[in-house]
């Protein structure tokens, strides 16, 4: 910038030489205050520095006088908002299921509760809605492989599936194909039989050759009308549901192969509340039965 | 920036003549060298008596009056609610304003509120100039309230400037010490009144006491004490020349037909002192005794035609009336006026004062319209808020016999005082069966219970038999039915691909 100083005529200010189309800038100076205001940001920056966590050093940082860290907050937030929900919890504990779901304030706590449970846990397997996937049952439906009353479901979630759990529901179908335990030809024929039960059309022919192969190998454990039983959790075949599909290929491959999928044993990791409130959750979306 | 000024014109060097003021010497002081940064060039505003400052005084002790009692109102409503007429209550999420409850879902109104705020301001600044920042503006306001009891302590301006340029002493202490606890005491009260507003101020007033209110009013009124302390006390008419964008925008809303202060600039030049029994011929009405200066609380002189930092509040109008009264001259010199009427004096015609232009019939119309929409709203605010809102996670739930199940969440909002019991039913669905979980419907019917000024919820399980359903979607309404008030929802009953086995 040039040395000598320009003086607008009509204001008798400075200018700051800069020129647009012969319009000239007038170099009004800032005004004091606005001056301290600079200057007391400074000094909160320094008081900062001091109270808060600020200088980063090669193995830690510096903690400042207040030791405010997040991380403990957190811990702090999640130990009040416990305690926040004691009471409700504590209501939870000694209230029986039925209980649950008819008292409308504690059912929608339940519901909460289980809500975020499902979707942290649940949900890979089951979906988000709930609506599972081939292999992982609808929990929305009112089709229970298990028992769908509020007790069958909570020890369905306790001990599991066919999991470690040595009060697990287990069972086993058996995998009559690759076992060598029936032929492919009636494999074929018991297919159509299977199909016949849930009132589909099927090659009759066939479906009569599997009667007593149904009768034989089936009935112990789905019925000898193929209604299921849940103390197997032995699927009806007469249903629409099917867990591992309802076309000809799924149903021969699931003769064929016996698939029998694994639930963890949830007791292990959530305590009785949760469960409770898990419970609850699935109840009352799948209609509460 | 720079703000080009009409009327001011350059005054010849030497040749002015008359007493210099204070203000104008360290103004003058303050430009020239300039450097980096401009200090303050202080203002000491005398105090002046008049019609405008009379209207002044009034309109404080009514705005503050206004302020800080408002809060204090009581009002009746119903068991459970808070019975103060004006609360902003966020813990409860309502805003009570006399017989007027807001939930936040009708922020709208505030919105509408601030509109109509900005409509009347431009509608006023269009017809009557800066009213608004002469008159009723916080910060002018408390200014005027800080100045006074400046005077009370310090007395008036020329005590207060030799106080400034005196040496410290006891005398200067205490009277410096005491302004400024009062200032601050002020600041207090304002900071203090505000935090009513948020709360129900009796228990409050007890709670502030003994240190168990919120932390929050605590640091609310903190910072407006201060706020209120250096805006008034310190930075008083720099907040309008540096920090507030007002006087910028309002520009717009100015043309020749606004009314402004004004120095009669023909009536009044050549000004120059005058003696007693000396005629007037050949000469204007000012006597350039600079009243119209010292009592300004911007620090500006009106007689450089109209500026930015004029906040138009007509002290300079009492303080040169007083001065024409004294010399037998008419009043209104310096007096509100249009630049129409000027020019048409300057011309020899007969000044107008025109208040319908399409301008303010602009602004009138537009304040009008939101009025009447935030009347007819309020008028016609329902009393029960109904919302649907279907699961679409999963869209629909195929049971063991192929029906379709739908789930729906039923929100409704009782706005009103009274516990509301709804029939809640169905239609367009035909052989449909509703339940809650762990409810079934008694004849077709849900009964749903919501508390006064809650939101109830209620979870719909709907069924319908395969065959019963026309298309993947189906249009259905819920109704919603009690004692007194009727209400419905649409939405869709969804089935995919249903009549496929």
């Amino acid at each position: 910038m040039a040395g000598n100083k320009e003086t607008d005529a009509h204001s008798g200010m400075e200018t700051t030489g800069h020129e647009w189309d012969g319009i000239k800038e007038l170099d009004t100076p800032l005004p004091r205050w606005w001056l301290w205001i600079f200057y007391a940001s400074i000094a909160f920056a320094v008081v900062y520095w001091i109270l808060m966590p600020s200088w980063p050093g090669i193995t830690g940082y510096a903690p400042g006088i207040l030791h405010k860290s997040d991380r403990a907050q957190v811990v702090t937030d999640l130990a009040a908002l416990k305690a926040q929900r004691s009471a409700q919890a504590s209501r939870l504990a000694t209230a029986d299921l039925a209980t649950i779901e008819k008292d409308p304030q504690l059912q929608a706590y339940a519901l909460a509760v289980g809500q975020s449970i499902f979707g942290d846990n649940c949900a890979t397997c089951h979906g988000t809605g709930g609506t599972g996937a081939k292999g992982y049952p609808n929990l929305r439906d009112d089709v229970w492989l298990w028992g769908g009353s509020l007790e069958d479901i909570q020890r369905t979630i306790t001990h599991g599936v066919r999991s470690t759990d040595p009060e697990a529901r287990t069972s086993q179908m058996p995998a009559f194909g690759r076992d060598q335990i029936l032929q492919p030809g009636q494999i074929d024929n018991l297919t159509e039989y299977v199909v016949s039960l849930s009132h589909r059309p099927a090659n009759t022919a066939m479906a009569a050759a599997a009667a007593p192969v149904f009768q034989a190998n089936c009935a112990s454990c789905h019925g000898p009308q193929g209604l299921g039983n849940q103390q197997f959790g032995a699927p009806n075949l007469t249903d629409a549901d099917w867990l591992y599909g309802s076309d000809r290929a799924s149903i021969k491959d699931q003769i064929w192969n016996g698939h029998g999928g694994v639930m963890p044993n949830w007791g292990k990791r959530f305590d009785a509340n949760t469960i409770k409130a898990l419970t609850v959750y699935i109840h009352a979306n799948a209609g509460g039965k | 920036m720079v703000t080009v000024i009409e009327r001011r014109e350059p005054k010849p060097d030497g040749s002015h003549q008359g007493p210099v003021s204070v203000a104008k010497a360290t103004k003058a002081k303050s430009q020239h060298g300039g450097g980096l940064y401009k200090p303050r060039t202080p203002i000491y505003p005398k105090l002046v008596h008049g019609r405008w400052r009379m209207i002044k005084w009034a309109l404080l002790v009514v705005t503050l009056g206004i302020y800080y009692a408002t809060p204090w109102i009581r009002w009746h409503r119903p068991e459970g609610l808070p019975q103060q007429a004006v609360l902003v209550d966020f813990t409860g999420r309502r805003f009570y304003f006399f017989f007027i409850q807001l939930w936040p879902q009708e922020v709208y109104f505030i919105t509408g509120l601030l509109v109509m705020a900005a409509l009347a301001l431009f509608l006023t600044s269009a017809l009557f100039g800066r009213l608004w920042c002469g008159y009723a503006c916080p910060q002018t306001v408390w200014t005027d309230l800080f100045i006074a009891v400046e005077r009370l302590w310090e007395g008036d301006r020329n005590a207060r400037m030799r106080l400034d340029a005196a040496p410290m002493s006891f005398d200067k202490a205490w009277r410096k010490g005491g302004k400024h606890l009062t200032w601050l005491a002020i600041g207090a009260a304002t900071g203090g009144a505000w935090i009513f507003y948020f709360h129900d101020a009796p228990t409050l007033w007890k709670q502030l006491w003994v240190g168990q209110a919120p932390l929050t009013a605590y640091i609310s009124a903190a910072v407006l004490t201060f706020t209120t302390y250096s805006l008034a006390g310190g930075m008083r008419e720099q907040v309008c020349t540096y920090l507030c964008p007002w006087p910028r925008i309002q520009g717009a809303m100015f043309d020749e037909h606004t009314l402004q202060v004004m120095y009669l600039h023909e009536r009044g030049e050549p000004r120059g002192p005058h003696k007693k029994n000396e005629s007037w011929e050949g000469r204007g009405d000012c006597i350039d005794c600079n009243q119209c200066v010292i009592v300004c609380p911007m620090g500006i002189d009106i007689r450089d035609g109209a500026q930015l930092e004029c906040i138009n509040c007509g002290l300079c109008v009492d303080a040169c009336d007083e001065i024409m009264d004294k010399i037998g001259r008419p009043r209104g010199l310096i007096a509100y006026d249009t630049d129409h009427a000027v020019e048409a004096r300057a011309c020899g015609n007969k000044p107008r004062y025109d208040f319908i232009r399409p301008r303010t019939i602009y602004y009138a119309g537009a304040l009008a319209l939101v009025s009447g929409l935030m009347i007819w709203g309020l008028v016609n605010r329902e009393p029960v808020v109904f919302d649907v809102l279907r699961d679409r996670n999963p869209t629909f739930v195929r049971l063991h016999d192929g029906s379709i199940r739908d789930g729906y969440t039923l929100k409704v909002a009782n706005r009103t005082f009274a516990r509301q019991t709804f029939q809640v039913t169905l239609e367009g669905l035909p052989g449909d069966v509703l339940k809650t979980p762990g409810m079934d419907a008694t004849k077709g019917a849900l009964t749903m219970t919501v508390e006064p000024d809650q939101v109830g919820s209620l979870r719909v399980l709907v069924t319908a038999q395969a065959q019963a359903l026309s298309a993947p979607s189906v249009p259905v309404t819920f109704h919603l039915r009690s004692a007194d008030i009727q209400t419905e929802k649409r939405s869709v009953f969804l089935s995919g691909a249903a009549n496929t086995p």
